[in-house]
């Protein structure tokens, strides 16, 4: 093989999407794994940023003898904005809208995790109003993003129809948010002290009747793609990952608790009072194959917008009827020198949020996000060797990664 | 706690399915129309045409109305399979051009017409423009044996019937795999490279069992030649009883759903669609295709589609013979019956890896037909 | 355990005086400041000690204190076990410009990638790293653009990559920045 440039393009240099065309740029070194050092029959195949399945846009640079994959280097950076550069600029309550496009299809925990950042550095506690309403919302976006991430593994495993039925429930939740902020993707809901809108008149029951609703279609794409055996075939022998490697990796979330580890911040250390919700945590169990497969981190997230249904009942419940939202938002953010480190259990696993305030400005001195992503990104090369192209496209799908946390 | 290994529950066709498949059904209807038109022309050849042109007539009629009706095939196979998933996945698919969307698939056909013709500047620029004029002719020229019925004077409605005509069958249809072959090839790309290696190795496995099932048929009727083993198949009970899918039960009835596994294999059809597994190898051997070039990959993917079906109706579901007697019109029904299992399982079941698909083949399928073989070769010998 | 006691505990073991670390046990998040030099023997110790069990490290992160004196990049470390619930914040002071550190990656295989992202972010070497690249910028990248004193370049190969200033002009000079609630 020729020198290894973008998948299917041997013959281009420079980057050709750029308006401003550089005839001098100089030659690609962001490669891993250099031509010269490949045995016999091993090749350098691009994977991406362009390609179906990276689920956006991530690059993997794989060793390849035939299908089987020798080693494999992702790389990221492509949706990179340093938010954490702006956040420096801005004050408080403006990088909320910045956390929200992290990770973008579960905007409600991110903003949740920075709202619950700033709270401990000012000390703020929220109502009890607020809390429930925020269990709500980060419930019913832990659906979505899960149906977002059951759907999506359909379709990598090659089974469009899921894609469809899932996406059709998600629609719903987002219609639900669109009623409630007006924003059906990136909401700037969970505000410092409180959240932005009240829940409108109705809306409680038209939630209550989506839960109804979604119950059985869930079970219904259950029965259609988890018990299928060319599934479970694909998924249950691949990309496993031990317990221990989940723990030195420090992954989180249903990552970490599809490797056996029955880890649940919601449960072992909770906020927003989930102490006083009833439901299970959910772990991998090894049922087709080794446990920490591809299969069991799919079905822990299956398994998990159930436990959401039953916490999000219970907090409509229990929802105190009356209580200002935004009681406890503060005028102006100004808090004393310090640090706070908070994290929450986000969809994808545990995000947080480290913000460290300097004499009392209006803007952090510095905020840091530690992304869960990120970090199951990190052991991404540990899990594929050995493995074949088509296990490649499962192992991303059963991370379930979103670029856009992962690059922030 | 819900059991292990459920079977793959499919969905039921919601009934709003039954107006476009029943409108698929005539406008397909139309299209094996085609036949009797053949046969009035050709009477009309005869009485009309004087007697030194009248072959040359024929076989350029022949031609075109032959030509026709696998050029529309796909049009409306198109349009089927995305009304199919469709409501398969719980909506409704092209509504808007034409009537429930009937003329999408021309208007889709207008636009890769205009498209830009690339070929990717490294691609072996004459491999790469072969490759999908190989495909349909591999595609097109399998057609050529298969019969679409009999006239009551007893000749048989084909282009060429020829005595060895399942042999041929097998033979032509292995281009395949080599145009598969040269568009992976000759795109100078890793992933049509990776589509087209797998797509030769699967053909090449699946040929294999194709074979000994279609010689599981044969020992049983003792001829090669297509019209007389659907005459084999004439009479019985209803007309259907002496179908061979229905003799020595169970062999013929396994025979026959392992020659339809082997069919979606051979015409790379999901769950064994890995050539073009779109979110692995993004589409496989025709990435770097476009435009017209691209549409000839899939019309001849629906043409394999369509012959795989009216080849499995032809050796195991009695041809054109049935209930009502000897009509094309039979074989078309039973074909496009096939055609939409195939859609089916497609918009249902998930893809296999490229190794399962290889241990299905020979751990499973090819032992399998290989005992079917001697079983039946034992039993006719006996019987 | 408490975070005096794991401070305490620490302490002892690395034969700290009182001079030789800064910590503050009664922080939100207790934290020790320790050496850079120390930092290894202290993490293999956080990890390996059956009474901590730090199993995990859970963040990485740098702040760069141009004007502290001498100004200095702090590299912080939240590690946290999953067996015991506890919480420790190991930090680390090193200097502006060329500030090295031990990789943790043998200790903890998650600092592999937090690592290169403050390598990429702040110009932090970490010396026996496997896989030193950047990581979230390209590789020509100028700078390290979470420095505070870093500015962004007109362009990068001719690509004009220079945001307008009205953003930070406005948070200089007090202003709402127009997306915070009472705007």
């Amino acid at each position: 093989m020729s020198s290894p440039r973008l998948p299917g393009s041997t013959g281009f240099d420079g980057a050709p999407t750029v308006t401003l065309y550089d005839e001098d740029l100089p030659p690609d070194n962001s490669y891993a794994f250099s031509p010269d050092e490949l045995e016999e029959d091993e090749m350098i195949l691009n994977m991406g940023p362009q390609h179906p399945s990276t689920h956006g846009v991530l690059r993997i640079e794989l060793k390849t003898d035939g299908e089987i994959i020798k080693d494999s280097r992702p790389h990221i950076g492509y949706l990179h904005r340093n938010f954490e550069k702006h956040a420096e600029n801005i004050d408080y309550q403006g990088v909320i809208p910045f956390t929200d496009r992290m990770d973008y299809v579960g905007s409600m925990g991110n903003s949740l995790a920075y709202a619950l950042t700033v709270e401990k550095l000012l000390g703020i506690t929220v109502g009890e109003r607020v809390a429930c309403i925020r269990i709500i919302t980060a419930e019913l976006q832990r659906i979505a993003s899960h149906l977002l991430a059951m759907g999506t593994y359909g379709m990598d495993i090659g089974a469009f129809t899921p894609f469809l039925l899932c996406f059709q429930q998600r629609e719903r939740v987002l219609d639900l948010f669109e009623w409630l902020c007006g924003a059906r993707l990136l909401y700037n809901y969970n505000w410092v002290g409180g959240v932005s809108h009240d829940l409108p008149d109705g809306w409680t029951d038209r939630c209550g009747r989506f839960l109804d609703e979604f119950v059985p279609v869930l079970d219904e794409v259950d029965r259609l793609l988890s018990h299928n055996k060319i599934f479970i075939r694909r998924t249950g022998d691949v990309g496993i990952i031990p317990p221990e490697m989940a723990r030195d990796y420090a992954l989180s979330g249903p990552n970490l608790r599809g490797s056996g580890i029955s880890w649940d911040l919601r449960r072992d250390d909770p906020y927003l009072g989930y102490e006083d919700y009833d439901f299970d945590v959910i772990t991998g169990t090894g049922a087709h194959g080794p446990i920490g497969s591809c299969w069991d981190r799919y079905f822990v997230r299956v398994r998990e917008m159930y436990e959401s249904v039953r916490i999000v009942r219970q907090a409509l419940e229990r929802l105190p009827a009356e209580g200002d939202v935004r009681e406890n938002v503060p005028r102006f953010i100004r808090p004393s020198a310090g640090e706070a480190y908070c994290r929450s259990e986000a969809p994808r696993g545990e995000l947080g949020f480290y913000i460290v305030a300097d004499q009392k400005k209006p803007i952090p001195y510095r905020v840091k996000g530690r992304s869960p992503c990120f970090v199951a990104m990190g052991l991404f090369h540990e899990i594929t060797r050995g493995e074949m192209i088509a296990d490649i496209i499962a192992i991303i799908g059963s991370l379930d990664i979103v670029l856009g946390e992962i690059d922030r | 706690m819900i059991t292990r290994f459920r079977q793959v529950e499919m969905r039921l066709m919601g009934p709003l399915t039954a107006i476009p498949i029943v409108l698929a059904t005539v406008v397909l209807v139309t299209i094996a129309a085609l036949p009797f038109v053949s046969a009035v022309l050709s009477e009309w050849i005869r009485d009309a045409v004087p007697a030194g042109l009248q072959h040359a007539v024929a076989v350029t009629l022949g031609t075109v109305g032959f030509v026709a009706v696998l050029a529309l095939n796909p049009i409306y196979a198109i349009w089927l399979e995305r009304k199919v998933a469709a409501h398969v996945q719980d909506r409704l698919g092209p509504m808007r051009v034409g009537w429930h969307g009937l003329l999408q698939s021309f208007a889709d056909g207008v636009k890769l017409l205009f498209k830009e013709d690339l070929v990717p500047k490294d691609a072996d620029r004459v491999l790469f423009r072969l490759a999908p004029m190989v495909a349909i002719a591999g595609a097109f020229a399998a057609f050529v044996v298969i019969p679409w019925g009999v006239r009551a004077d007893g000749a048989v409605l084909a282009v060429s019937n020829l005595n060895i005509g399942v042999l041929y069958f097998i033979a032509i249809t292995s281009i395949g795999a080599l145009s598969v072959l040269m568009a992976g090839w000759g795109s100078n790309n890793k992933y049509a490279l990776y589509g087209g290696m797998r797509a030769a190795a699967q053909m090449v496995s699946y040929e294999i069992p194709t074979a000994i099932l279609v010689l599981v048929v044969v020992a049983q009727v003792g001829s090669l030649s297509l019209p007389e083993i659907v005459a084999a198949q004439a009479g019985g009970f209803l007309g259907i009883s002496n179908w061979l899918v229905f003799q020595l039960f169970p062999l013929n009835l396994i025979a026959f759903v392992l020659f339809f596994i082997c069919g979606l294999a051979e015409t790379n059809r999901t769950p064994f669609d890995i050539p073009e597994a779109e979110s692995e190898l993004v589409a496989g051997f025709h990435t770097e295709y476009s435009g017209m070039r691209f549409a000839f990959f899939f019309l001849a993917e629906y043409g394999n589609m369509l012959l795989i079906s009216m080849l499995a109706a032809l050796l195991f579901l009695g041809g054109w013979v049935g209930p009502v007697g000897s009509n094309p019109l039979l074989l078309f029904a039973k074909a496009f019956g096939l055609v939409v299992v195939q859609m089916w399982l497609r918009w249902t079941l998930p893809r296999l890896r490229v190794d399962q698909l290889m241990a299905v083949c020979w751990k499973y399928v090819i032992p399998i037909s290989f005992f079917l073989l001697v079983v039946v070769a034992v039993l006719k010998s006996i019987l | 355990m408490t975070g005096a006691g794991i401070i305490e505990r620490l302490a002892a073991r690395l034969a700290l005086g009182d001079g030789a670390f800064e910590a503050d046990a009664e922080a939100a998040d207790p934290w020790i400041r320790l050496p850079g030099e120390r930092l290894l023997e202290a993490a293999k110790f956080l990890k390996s000690d059956p009474e901590l069990d730090f199993d995990t490290l859970h963040c990485l992160s740098g702040v760069d204190w141009p004007k502290a004196d001498p100004p200095a990049i702090e590299v912080v470390y939240h590690l946290f076990s999953l067996t015991r619930k506890h919480w420790i914040v190991l930090k680390v002071r090193v200097p502006r410009s060329g500030g090295r550190l031990p990789t943790l990656e043998g200790v903890w295989k998650a600092a592999n990638w937090h690592e290169r992202e403050t390598w990429d972010l702040f110009g932090v070497r970490f010396e026996g790293h496997s896989d030193h690249r950047r990581i979230l910028l390209p590789a020509d990248w100028p700078g390290h653009p979470l420095l505070r004193d870093w500015e962004w370049p007109d362009t990068w190969h001719k690509i004009p990559v220079k945001p307008g200033r009205q953003m930070h002009e406005r948070a200089e000079t007090g202003q709402m920045s127009g997306v915070g609630p009472f705007d």
